[in-house]
Order: C-alpha cells, then sequence, then structure tokens
C-alpha cells in the first residue's frame, strides 16, 4: 500500500543543510531543536508513515520514572519530562517501585539517595500505603516501595509530530515519509549525500536516528553504530473494571514490580505488563521485517508467549484481583535498543558530519535529542556531559556483533536489577591482558575490567599485609561488595617501602610530524612547547571551556609528542585528536598494544630501579615531571619521573616483549627493598585521593572548567586552543563552584555500623539537610569517595559553592538514606598529605 | 456433549507472506503463527456449546511439533482435551486426502479409546493458508457422518439426539437438521471468539497433550511451486482540506450507503 498522503507535499529536495534520518522521538525532535538552534534547511525522512512509521517509539509504553543512578540519564530524562510538559504532553500519575526482598529495600533507600541527589520528590511506602494508592495490589507479598509522585505517561507520537510541525512552520524542516535511505555518499572522509528511492539529497550534515536499524544505516557510510535490536515482551490485559471506571488513560500510579523485572501500567481500561525478566532475545537490523512484511508493525514482532509466561504468574501474584479473568488481547515482542554498555550513542561517527542518535528510549527522547542538536550546532553539549554516550567512548572491540550480543544479554536482565557502581562484566572477559598477565595470576590478582583491558585491582598475594597494617574489614556488604582490604594493606606497603603497578592498560599515540607541535598545542589548555624530555599533564577543553580529556602529553623529541591516557578514555580521546589532525604533516600511532607501563614508586622506589641502571637518577639529574630514555636491567626503556599515587618513582615504558623481561628484574631487586605488586584499588582511588588527584569522568567533565577543578595554571599560554575563550573568561570570575576534599567524621549508621560511601552520586548537604546547587545549577554530589590509610580517614571530593567551600565548614553526606557528618577539609587541589609533595620529590 | 474440533497450525494474519527463493515454501522468517480463523470460531463454538450442556471439547491437529502452540491456546480459551498428529517434515506432501486419512484415523482412535464416539466435530469451512476446502468433506466421508459447511449457527435439540445448524445463502438462510453423530464446517461470524485470560493461559500450560504417531498415503496432489499474486495497488484521493471537505466526505459516505436518511 502506498501512502501518498503522509508524504512530504513538496518537489523532493536535492540538496539540504542536514537530512534526519528516522521520524520517530528522536529524529522528530532533534530536527525541531536542529530548527530552534537555527538550521533553515533541514530534511526529514522515514522509510514509514506517519505518524507512526513502525519504530519502536510506535509501540513504547511511554511512562517516565524519573530517579537513576546515573546523573547523565537522570537529567536528560529530566529535561525530556520538562519537554514533554511544556508541550502538554505529560500527564502525571506517580508511580511506585515495589520490593519483595530485603535486597529491593535496601536498593530503595539507595533510590531515595539519588532522588535527593536530582531533587526529584520521593518517599518510601510501606505495604499498607502501596495498598491506598492501588487497592488491588497484593501487598502481603510486598516489603515497601518507593513512591516518585512525578512518575509520568506522555505522548510521544504527538510530540514528535508537534515538534515537526513547529520547525515545518517555521519554514525551516521539510518532512517526507514512505522514503528509504538506499545509499549514503561520502567524500573524504565526510558524508556528502543521503541517496533515497525518490532521489538523492547533497547535504552536508547527516543524523542517524534510527532507533533498531541505525547500525545498518550507519555502515552505509562505512561507519559504525553499536546496537542490537532486543525484544521486549509486552502483553496488554484487560477490560478491568476498576480501570475502566477512572476514565483516564493513566489514573493509578505505574507498578515496577522490581524483583520481578516486570512493570504494570493502566493503559485506559486495560493493563500493560511490561517484562525485562525474559531470556534476551535478540535480532539484527537485516531480519527487521518490512512494514509491509509486519503483522503489526516492524518493531512489534509476534509473541513469543512461551517466554512470558513465569512473568504471568508473578503478575498475577501481584494483582490477581484484576488480573485473573483479564483477557490478553494484545502482545508483542516489542524491539528496542541496546548497546553493550547500556547507555545510548549519541555523537559524531567515524564519518566527519555523519551523526548518531541512537539507543535513545522514550523516556530521554527530546533530552538527549536537545543536546544532540547543541552537540552539531556549538561543537560540543551545553546541556550537561555527555561522556557516558559519547559514541566514541566505544573501542572497535566494543562495536562488534559478538561482543555488543554479549553484553546485552548479561545486561538486559539487569535493567531492573541491582547493579553495583563497582560490578564487573562477567561476559567477553581477557580481551586484553597485559605481558605481565602470568605473573600477576600467580600472584593471585584479582582483575578488574577497564573497556576491554584487564587491571589487578589487588593482589591475594597481599593478604598477609592486612594483618600486619591491622586494616579493619567493612562489616556492610554492599560496601564491601567489589573490594577487599588488601587495597588498604597495598597502599600502606608502598608508602612504607615500594610498589610496582602495571599501567599497561594505558592509551599511547604517538604524535610525529612538522605539524605535531601545532596539534598539541591546539588541543591542550597547558604549554607543549616546552623542552624536548619535558611531561606535561594537561586538561582538553570543549569549546564550552568544560573538560574534553585529562591526560599527559610527552615530549620526545622536537616533532614527536606521547599522548598517555587512560583506558577508559582513550577511544573519546583519540577521536578528539583524530578530529583536529590536519590533512597532512602528523602521522597518529596508536601505541597502545605495543608499549607496557610499570610504575615503580614508595620510598625505595629509587633504590630498586638505581640497582638497575647505570643511570643518574638524582633529583638534579633527573627532575620531577621529565622523561628519559634508559637502558633498565638491559632493556631499552623510557622512564618518566611522576606520580599519580603520591610517591616518588617513575612510570617505565618498554616493548612488550621486553616487558616480563623488565617485571622479573624490578621484582627481584625489590625483594630486600619490601616491594609488593600493588593493584589499581591503590592506584586508581586511595593513592590519587590522599593526594587531591582528579580523575576524568569523576571529577572531571564537560560540565565544570579548569578554575572550578583547581586546575588552572598561574599564566594562560600565548597560543589558541580550543576552549581559550572560555577559560580565560572562567579565570575572570568567581568560580561557580569549586572541587572541595571532605572527611567523614562519623561514618556510623543508626544501627553503628560504618558505612564507606562508594562514590555514587551521593549528596552533599547542608547541616538543616538541604540540597546544595550552585549558580549554574550544578548539584554538589560526591564525585569519588575512598580512603586514605596514611591519614586515617575516609574521604570524599565534592564541587561546593563558594558560601561552603571553606576550610572547616561542616556539612551531610546521604548515603542509603541515612545522613553522616563531613567536613570540607580541603578547597582546591592542595594535597591532605604531603602538601608540599616533599615525598614526590625526595 | 462430547466435541472435537480440527484445527491447522497457519502464518498470522496481517503480513506479507513471503515464499523461498525456490518457490517450495513460505518463508516463516517474519512470521507469527496462528490457528485458522474459521477453526477459532470452531474452538469457541465448541467451548460455548459444552458450557451449555456439559462434556469435553478436544482439539485435535495435524502438524509440526510448534502447533502445540495452536493446541495449548484452544485449552487457554477452554478446550480440555488436546491431541497432536505430528507431521514428520519430509518433504512429502501433504494433501487434503492424507490429512483427512489421518484425521478420520485418530478421530476413530480417540473414539475408541473413550469408549464413545464424538457428539460432534468441527472444522472450519477452510484452513486461511491452503484454502482446499475439502479436508472436513473427506474426514466426514470417511468416518460415514454427515457434513454440512459454511455454518452460521448451531442449535442443539434438548434429548442431544440432533442438532439444527444453518448457513447463510445469497437470499437468506438454509437451515440443516442433523442427527448425531455429525461433522460441520463452520465459518467466521459464528461467534466472536473470547481471548485467553490470564489464568486460562497459565492452566493451558498444565492441559494434558496427547500424540499419535499416524500416518497415511498422499492421494497424489503435490504442491508444484507457490507465487505471491501481484498486490493490488490502492491510491489515496484526498478529498479537500479543512471545513470544505465536508460535502464532499458527506457525498462519499452516501455513495457508499453508509449514511442513514434524515429524519429515521
Amino acid at each position: 500500500m502506498s501512502d501518498t498522503s503522509t508524504a512530504g507535499t513538496g518537489q523532493f529536495p536535492s540538496t539540504a543543510e542536514v537530512v534526519v534520518i528516522g521520524a520517530g522521538i528522536v529524529g522528530n525532535c532533534l530536527s525541531g531543536h536542529l530548527a530552534e538552534m537555527g538550521w533553515t534547511d533541514i530534511v526529514l525522512i522515514d522509510k514509514g508513515p506517519l505518524p507512526n512509521p513502525g519504530g519502536s517509539t510506535g509501540h513504547a509504553s511511554n511512562f517516565i520514572f524519573p530517579v537513576d543512578h546515573n546523573k547523565e540519564m537522570a537529567f536528560l530524562t529530566l529535561e525530556s519530562q520538562r519537554q514533554y510538559d511544556a508541550l502538554g504532553l505529560n500527564t502525571t500519575c506517580g508511580g511506585i517501585e515495589v520490593a519483595r526482598t530485603p535486597e529491593r529495600m535496601q536498593e530503595l533507600q539507595r533510590r531515595m539517595t539519588s532522588a535527593k541527589a536530582w531533587g526529584i520528590e520521593a518517599e518510601l511506602l510501606t505495604p499498607a500505603q502501596i495498598k491506598e494508592k492501588v487497592p488491588f495490589i497484593n501487598a502481603d507479598i510486598l516489603l515497601g516501595g518507593f513512591y516518585t509522585p512525578s512518575v509520568s505517561v506522555v505522548d510521544s507520537l504527538e510530540t514528535g509530530t508537534v515538534m515537526r510541525r513547529r520547525a515545518q512552520e517555521a519554514g525551516a524542516l521539510q518532512v517526507f515519509a514512505n522514503t528509504e535511505v538506499t545509499a549514503l555518499e561520502v567524500v573524504d572522509g565526510a558524508i556528502a549525500a543521503v541517496v533515497t528511492n525518490r532521489g538523492p539529497i547533497e547535504c552536508t550534515h547527516v543524523a542517524i536516528a534510527c532507533g533498531v536499524w541505525s547500525p545498518r544505516l550507519a555502515a552505509m557510510a562505512d561507519a559504525t553504530i553499536p546496537l542490537t535490536p532486543a525484544v521486549h515482551q509486552m502483553a496488554d490485559v484487560g477490560p478491568i473494571d476498576i480501570l475502566q471506571q477512572t476514565g483516564k488513560e493513566v489514573a493509578f500510579p505505574i507498578v515496577r514490580d522490581m524483583d520481578t523485572f516486570c512493570y504494570e501500567r493502566q493503559s485506559a481500561g486495560s493493563m500493560e505488563v511490561g517484562s525485562y525478566a525474559h531470556r534476551p532475545i535478540f535480532h539484527r537490523p537485516d531480519d527487521i521485517p518490512s512494514n509491509d512484511e509486519a503483522a503489526l508493525s516492524p518493531t512489534e514482532m509476534p509473541f513469543t508467549q512461551d517466554d512470558f509466561d513465569p512473568q504471568l504468574e508473578q503478575a498475577l501474584e501481584l494483582m490477581g484481583e484484576i488480573l485473573d479473568d483479564a483477557e490478553i488481547r494484545y502482545a508483542i515482542n516489542g524491539l528496542l535498543s541496546l548497546t553493550p554498555d547500556a547507555m545510548p550513542v549519541l555523537g559524531e561517527t567515524e564519518v566527519r558530519n555523519l551523526w548518531s542518535a541512537a539507543a535513545v528510549w522514550v523516556k530521554e527522547g527530546p533530552g538527549i535529542a536537545k543536546l544532540v542538536a547543541e552537540w552539531m550546532t556549538y561543537g560540543y553539549p551545553h546541556l550537561c556531559d555527555p561522556e557516558g554516550s559519547d559514541i566514541n567512548r566505544l573501542y572497535p572491540h566494543e562495536r562488534t556483533w559478538d561482543h555488543i550480543e554479549a553484553r546485552c544479554a548479561e545486561h538486559f536482565n539487569k535493567t531492573y536489577g541491582i547493579v553495583h557502581p563497582r560490578e564487573q562484566w562477567g561476559s567477553r572477559r581477557l580481551q586484553f591482558t597485559s605481558p605481565f598477565y602470568e605473573r600477576e595470576q600467580a600472584l593471585g590478582a584479582e582483575f578488574f575490567e577497564a573497556r576491554g583491558w584487564e587491571r589487578p585491582q589487588w593482589y591475594n598475594h597481599n593478604a598477609p599485609l592486612v594483618e600486619r597494617y591491622g586494616v579493619p574489614d567493612r562489616p556492610a556488604e554492599w560496601d564491601r561488595r567489589w573490594w577487599s582490604p588488601i587495597q588498604v594493606a597495598e597502599h600502606l606497603a608502598l608508602r612504607e617501602h615500594v610498589g610496582m603497578v602495571d599501567l599497561s592498560a594505558f592509551q599511547i599515540f604517538d604524535l610525529e610530524g612538522p605539524g605535531a607541535l601545532d596539534l598539541v598545542q591546539r588541543l591542550a589548555v597547558n604549554q607543549c612547547d616546552v623542552a624536548v624530555g619535558r611531561g606535561v599533564y594537561t586538561p582538553f577543553l570543549t569549546p564550552g571551556g568544560g573538560f574534553h580529556s585529562d591526560l599527559t602529553i610527552l615530549r620526545l623529541g622536537d616533532e614527536l609528542f606521547r599522548v598517555i591516557t587512560g583506558a577508559f578514555d582513550g577511544a573519546r580521546d583519540q577521536a578528539w585528536i583524530r578530529r583536529q589532525m590536519p590533512a597532512s604533516g602528523v602521522s597518529f600511532v596508536d601505541r597502545s598494544r605495543e608499549l607496557c607501563t610499570i610504575g615503580v614508586w614508595g620510598p625505595n622506589a629509587a633504590a630498586v630501579v638505581g640497582s638497575l641502571t647505570s643511570a643518574d637518577l638524582s633529583q638534579s639529574a633527573f627532575p620531577y615531571g621529565t622523561v628519559q630514555r634508559q637502558t633498565v636491567a638491559g632493556v631499552e626503556a623510557t622512564l618518566y619521573r611522576i606520580s599519580y599515587v603520591g610517591d616518588a618513582g617513575w612510570e617505565i615504558t618498554t616493548s612488550w616483549a621486553d616487558g616480563p623481561a623488565l617485571w622479573d628484574a624490578l621484582w627481584a631487586a625489590g625483594q630486600p627493598h619490601g616491594i609488593v605488586p600493588v593493584g589499581i584499588g591503590v592506584y586508581g582511588l586511595s593513592g590519587r585521593l590522599e593526594k587531591g588527584y582528579r580523575l576524568m569522568g569523576a571529577e572531571l567533565e564537560s560540565e565544570y572548567n579548569p578554575v572550578e577543578a583547581g586546575l588552572d595554571r598561574p599564566r594562560v599560554k600565548a597560543a589558541d586552543f580550543i576552549g581559550k575563550e572560555a577559560y580565560v573568561a572562567a579565570r575572570a570570575e568567581e568560580p561557580a563552584a569549586r572541587l572541595c576534599t571532605l572527611v567523614v567524621d562519623d561514618n556510623h549508621d543508626s544501627a553503628g555500623q560504618p558505612r564507606y560511601m562508594t562514590g555514587g552520586n551521593e549528596p552533599i548537604l547542608t547541616l538543616g539537610g538541604d540540597r546544595i546547587v550552585d549558580r549554574k545549577g550544578r548539584v554538589s554530589r560526591v564525585t569519588t569517595a575512598g580512603p586514605a590509610p596514611s591519614l586515617g580517614q575516609y574521604l570524599l571530593m565534592a564541587y561546593l559553592p563558594p558560601e561552603h567551600a571553606v576550610e572547616g565548614t561542616k556539612l551531610q553526606v546521604m548515603y542509603f538514606n541515612e545522613l553522616f557528618p563531613v567536613t570540607v577539609a580541603r578547597v582546591g587541589s592542595t594535597p591532605l598529605l604531603d602538601p608540599d609533595d616533599s615525598r614526590m620529590k625526595a | 456433549m462430547r466435541i472435537a474440533v480440527c484445527v491447522k497450525r497457519v502464518p498470522a494474519p496481517g503480513a506479507r507472506i513471503n515464499v523461498t527463493a525456490d518457490g517450495r515454501a513460505v518463508d516463516a522468517a517474519h512470521l507469527g503463527f496462528t490457528t485458522s480463523p474459521h477453526e477459532e470460531c470452531a474452538v469457541e463454538e465448541a467451548v460455548r456449546l459444552v458450557e451449555a450442556h456439559g462434556g469435553s471439547v478436544t482439539v485435535l491437529t495435524v502438524g509440526p511439533p510448534a502447533a502445540e502452540e495452536q493446541l495449548r491456546y484452544a485449552a487457554s480459551v477452554g478446550a480440555t482435551d488436546l491431541v497432536l498428529v505430528p507431521v514428520a517434515d519430509d518433504g512429502a506432501a501433504w494433501d487434503p486426502q492424507r490429512t483427512a486419512a489421518v484425521l478420520a484415523e485418530a478421530l476413530v482412535g480417540l473414539e475408541a479409546g473413550g469408549g464413545t464416539p464424538f457428539d460432534l466435530i468441527l472444522f472450519g469451512n477452510e484452513s486461511a493458508d491452503s484454502g482446499g476446502f475439502q479436508v472436513g468433506v473427506r474426514t466426514a466421508r470417511a468416518l460415514g457422518r454427515p457434513i454440512v459447511n459454511g455454518i452460521k449457527a448451531i442449535e442443539v435439540s434438548a434429548d442431544g439426539g440432533s442438532l439444527v445448524a444453518q448457513r447463510g445463502v445469497d437470499d437468506g438462510l438454509e437451515a440443516y437438521e442433523l442427527p448425531l453423530p455429525a461433522v460441520l464446517g463452520v465459518k467466521e461470524g459464528i461467534n466472536l471468539p473470547r481471548y485467553p485470560t490470564m489464568k486460562g493461559r497459565l492452566a493451558s500450560k498444565k492441559v494434558a497433550l496427547a500424540t499419535m504417531a499416524l500416518d497415511a498415503r498422499a492421494g497424489g496432489q503435490r504442491s508444484v511451486r507457490l507465487h505471491r499474486p501481484e498486490e493490488e495497488a490502492s491510491t489515496t484521493e484526498i478529498l479537500g482540506h479543512g471545513p470544505e471537505a465536508a460535502a464532499a466526505v458527506v457525498d462519499l459516505l452516501s455513495e457508499l450507503g453508509l449514511l442513514s436518511e434524515a429524519g429515521q
């Protein structure tokens, strides 16, 4: 059937400024936001008819639970809810997450904490209180509930229609339904045209907002959008008298039956029962039927009843009173998009000006559309930091079907799960191990994964040190999970003697050529035109002056610069650097898999390393922050005198092949000096925290600038760099917030049990229990939490506005819905341990 | 009453049905499966008769193992006994004669096992996929029982010894009185089949499913090739925009006979 009535009425265009592909919630809102931001020649196309072209938006349950532990998702969801509300298409009904188990009750306390952090009204309900709000629920099987009054149902199809209409009325948008993309043309690495069954459109920008079909579209340009179409089962059951009598689309609170991974949502006279509990069921984009081939719509696939039966039983247990005799009238295997780490995939793809706005659900659609429109318009989003959603976070190995399906299979049933902030993946491990892996295994290393790279978090070999240093265990299971007292013992041993840390997950990029200096100068805030042999610790900024990256650049030659960054950031940083590469004059070589690094730090580090080299390691011959090529134990190595843990020592880098020999030599030479293998638990947390060192993705993000983070330098370099204007402006004004280190004064909860915050966005509150929000609207929350074993304290980092960023100020932190007293111990970057850095320069 | 209903697993309607590249089979990649709509009505009618007169409803299919899905569905709306005669997916033709022969044998076996004949055996008027209109008639003949097709109403006599079945013809209704046991082919419209309830669905999983291994020879009819007919292209005519379109809409509705005269 051809439906010409919904196709564009105008002539099909041959050119456009931007083509948006996909008229679901994201494509529609993206078109609308682009128009509002001044784009005047937008073409929106979809292969299906309007208003429901057959994608996931068309069968969405359309409800929004705003509380999320993840800051980015919570923010984008709240922003979306605001947009739906502004259009009058947001119906507030309230929602209750009910608990059947003690573990879930504990999780609901954590939900309360996140609700507080994001300023969302919420309360805990007793089973009787749940029954008052939802009279047909079986409260006998419940322990309690988490009630959010602002939970709502939105009209995503009408929102899309309104957003389109506005842009059309402004003369900025043409819409063409029933128009299928057959090819994407790329010229010199940039998108050049969209070819459709109605003709080609030459354009400078393209946004793929095709939901489950996005990978197929990206592939037309040899780009990748890593997601899989996945089934979410949903059944509509009714009619149900008590629901019909309300005469409303939704009158009763939506119930999320968290422990069974199901929800029950009123839909007029019937109840929608949805499930995230069934086996993971994935399809490939090419296997999704066309509109004609689909009985309902392409993303409403035939229901596989057997998969749903266990959920039926659980739903009857919860709401048998109304569901027993309700008829199953409509049931689908609805398709939605999943990514390997459960976050959206947004931003520019491998192809310049080819954008991805995919793996987005209705609850966050309008907010993400605005974020992507900002990104396309201003070079980086203003709404919030997009690090977790940036498509460039994903390495090539994370974009394979094997990886996508394995990880999605693992996290699908955690959609309503209780996920610990430190939780590790079980699938697709051991993708990248260092040359020291077997040695580390022999030492009982506990491996944590960093985007595919295996890093020892602690070594069970060091278990005897726990007793020696008298490290207490943590009584609360949650605080102990994915943690070991050995981490603290390793920390103390490093501070007392010396430790060796495997840093081979470092991402190392060599930039070489006559244009290399100009390139790094353009990227970096800090002066990179330094003497050969100097290292520069520097941020890269966004155009708006926030942090994009935080890394180290070594000048190894006049025209050779080595960029060293962390495994979590390597893919993003690489994409950012490559975007700025000139057409010629600089080569980019990724040496991450050729070079391995061991950090050797502690009071005895110089003695250990010195015993293996003839080089003069004295401070005068080898000052802090410098690099030398030396022979260590007969191995050619690059030594960088730096420390992220606060004790003297070197990062020693050598070839993959020579790595084991270097490890063995250091290990043997270290024995008389008390050397211990030390995990990332010290390197990435306790060591840096005592020294006030910041971490990308925790303290450092695009919403904050170097002045606020305490990383501004006395002078601004003359050379131009990305974000310079904003950086200069930030230096001239009173910062809206400053990064502070806080000490937990008493960590005992109401039951007298010591607690240890995980650093999962716990809100910092005034003594009166109020949230702290700075003049830019940013909330004060814990960015990192961890032990300071050498100080005997438990520390938190948080940005505080000037009135609270005063040393000695008493505040509170909320953790599992309880309040703990804290004191601002440090404002700015001066460390609590060894404030004059004498240990590092020893 | 003891009633048997014969059903067939068929691709769910609504989707475009593709044929495999070699033209030998339906491409099931995107398809859901269901019970032929006439047969869904037959199951519903049987359940209603048993609700009114007491008894049991046996649902029988000759099909692949996956046809258990259709049997369970029948149980979820009230069928009491389920029987699957599995067809080997051996590529050999399953024509109406072979299907009817197997069904007749199965029914005879079930009657022998149950001690009494089925008072009534229901078929759908025709299957939704192959639409041969033959299996019911052939089965009835093999069993030596009367059959009427196209049935839109069934009334069982007070003594349970006979029934009156009606079907529509061009200028009215035909009513047939049949002694029991008898066979009927029912048509969509005889009733509005119920949906399964959640409780019914769960209960259906506990209904025993009997399997009978039977076979018969094909009658000589074989499928040569499948092809999909050209779709009729539909066009959309825009009658007008805004209030000005009202007159044209009224004209069209009246042309289609959808408007009642004013004052009536």
